[in-house]
């Protein structure tokens, strides 16, 4: 199996998805720069921190181009993860820069003011375990994960997706959000998979398998 | 639903795991990288691993120690001890660590608190409070270098004004209740939830699993840490490592992770 490539552009941890892919016999290498990327089968595009600095640091750092150009043109497989995952939208409401605009729709802050009662209090951001539910059992990237599969979150925006196709996994969080979304080669999980023992290693296994 | 995080503190001290009471005599548990491995195999909501030398010591934290660490831990982990420069926490959060907590620094430099909130993001800055009752009222004050110091500041406004700082979490570390495994402060805690809008970790005290579930739904915290619980078994606090199962923590917090 040849090499996923985890992008570094300053604005997540890069070193947690290494050690967990290490830990399940997959090879990466972390890309600080363009130019590692000539040879890659995959991507992983983390990413913590603010929407349009990150937009900025990818431009900064000539990414932009070349990713795009990977993912459109040659179809490599990539997955963003929490941020990494919101940039694939036209754009966000935690800033005013455009996104990558690879699956349509646009990043949105936790509303909870349409919310009738909740159960217990809603803080933001929404931190700690949480249950993915796939919208489909055919989803490649949620085979063989036991269930119910849960996964660390910690965000306060969330993706809303414009086709509804688009959605791969539900979470809910005072309302039903998408977690996990998918066009075509892109893949994008709000979750931090790195950081969910066996349930995210089986999911970056099924991602590095695909 | 989103269920309470229930989360393992570890206690580092001259490279070991330890374990305190009251703050004072920390006994040798066991190799840390050991028992994060364990901890892994458990499931573990999250770890806190707290070196309790680095800041009377005044020195840096051990980076290679918490790269280790940090590198066989398949859940968020929270460092503290002896941070408090952003290049420091830029150092950590580089070696892989999710969180970072500061409490000495937190009070002889507030200012700490907002810069690294904007760098790094608030979620990712926990601000430690060391709470002890003060001798001769019945109140409490926020004491600092493992509680060899006073402050004199009193814990509500404290916890008020680092979370108009930009802290994203508050740990509440009770020292009087440390190790002594007899349950929460559940009113101070109480009153802190009651007082802010960000996530609380009610630490010091927990002595059974029931603890948990008490904290949780009484005092309102969004997660329970504990040290001895998790080390200890029996009454005469044999060293075995565990942590409850994800059926008993769904029976304890009384949450249906099926929705």
């Amino acid at each position: 199996m040849s090499n996923i490539a985890i992008i570094d552009y300053g604005m997540g941890n890069c070193k947690s998805v290494v050690n967990m892919l290490r830990k399940i016999g997959v090879g990466s290498i972390i890309a600080s720069e363009p130019s590692a990327l000539s040879n890659v089968c995959k991507i992983i595009l983390p990413g913590v921190g603010a929407f349009d600095n990150a937009m900025k640091r990818l431009q900064e750092k000539k990414f932009l181009e070349p990713l795009k150009n990977l993912i459109v043109n040659k179809n490599v497989p990539i997955l963003g993860i929490c941020l990494g995952m919101q940039l694939f939208a036209d754009k966000s409401e935690e800033g005013v820069l455009p996104g990558l605009g690879l699956i349509p729709g646009e990043v949105k802050h936790f509303d909870f003011t349409e919310l009738k009662s909740t159960p217990s209090r809603l803080l933001i951001p929404h931190m700690g375990w949480n249950i993915v539910k796939p919208t489909s059992k055919k989803n490649p990237l949620f085979q063989n994960i036991s269930t119910p599969m849960r996964f660390y979150f910690v965000h306060s925006f969330h993706f809303v997706c414009k086709n509804p196709e688009n959605i791969i996994g539900i979470t809910n969080y005072g309302y039903n959000f998408p977690s996990a979304i998918k066009k075509g080669n892109i893949y994008g999980v709000q979750f931090h998979p790195e950081k969910s023992h066996k349930f995210g290693m089986q999911l970056l296994k099924n991602f590095a398998e695909l | 639903m989103l269920r309470a995080r229930v989360i393992p503190c570890l206690l580092l001290h001259k490279r070991g795991l330890v374990k305190t009471v009251k703050f004072k005599n920390p006994r040798y548990i066991g190799d840390p990288i050991n028992a994060v491995r364990i901890f892994n195999e458990k499931e573990v909501d999250e770890l806190v691993v707290l070196d309790i030398d680095a800041t009377t010591q005044g020195r840096e934290p051990d980076y290679s120690q918490i790269e280790d660490i940090v590198s066989e831990a398949f859940m968020p982990v929270c460092y503290g001890g002896g941070v408090s420069t952003v290049s420091q926490m830029r150092k950590l959060f580089h070696i892989g660590v999710e969180k970072i907590s500061i409490s000495s620094a937190a009070v002889q430099r507030p200012a700490l608190i907002t810069e690294a909130a904007n760098i790094f993001g608030r979620q990712s800055i926990v601000v430690t409070l060391d709470i002890k009752r003060t001798i001769f009222k019945r109140n409490y004050q926020v004491v600092i270098k493992n509680a060899s110091q006073k402050t004199g500041l009193n814990p509500l406004k404290f916890a008020k004004q680092v979370v108009k700082l930009g802290a994203g979490e508050l740990l509440i570390n009770n020292v009087d209740l440390d190790g002594t495994m007899r349950g929460y402060d559940l009113p101070l805690l109480k009153n802190i939830t009651d007082s802010v809008e960000i996530p609380v970790i009610a630490l010091g005290g927990a002595g059974s699993i029931q603890d948990l579930g008490l904290v949780i739904q009484k005092a309102g915290v969004s997660a329970a840490a504990a040290g001895s619980l998790f080390v200890y078994h029996g009454k005469h606090k044999a060293v075995l490592i565990n942590y409850p199962t994800e059926y008993e923590l769904k029976e304890i917090l009384g949450v249906s992770f099926h929705e």
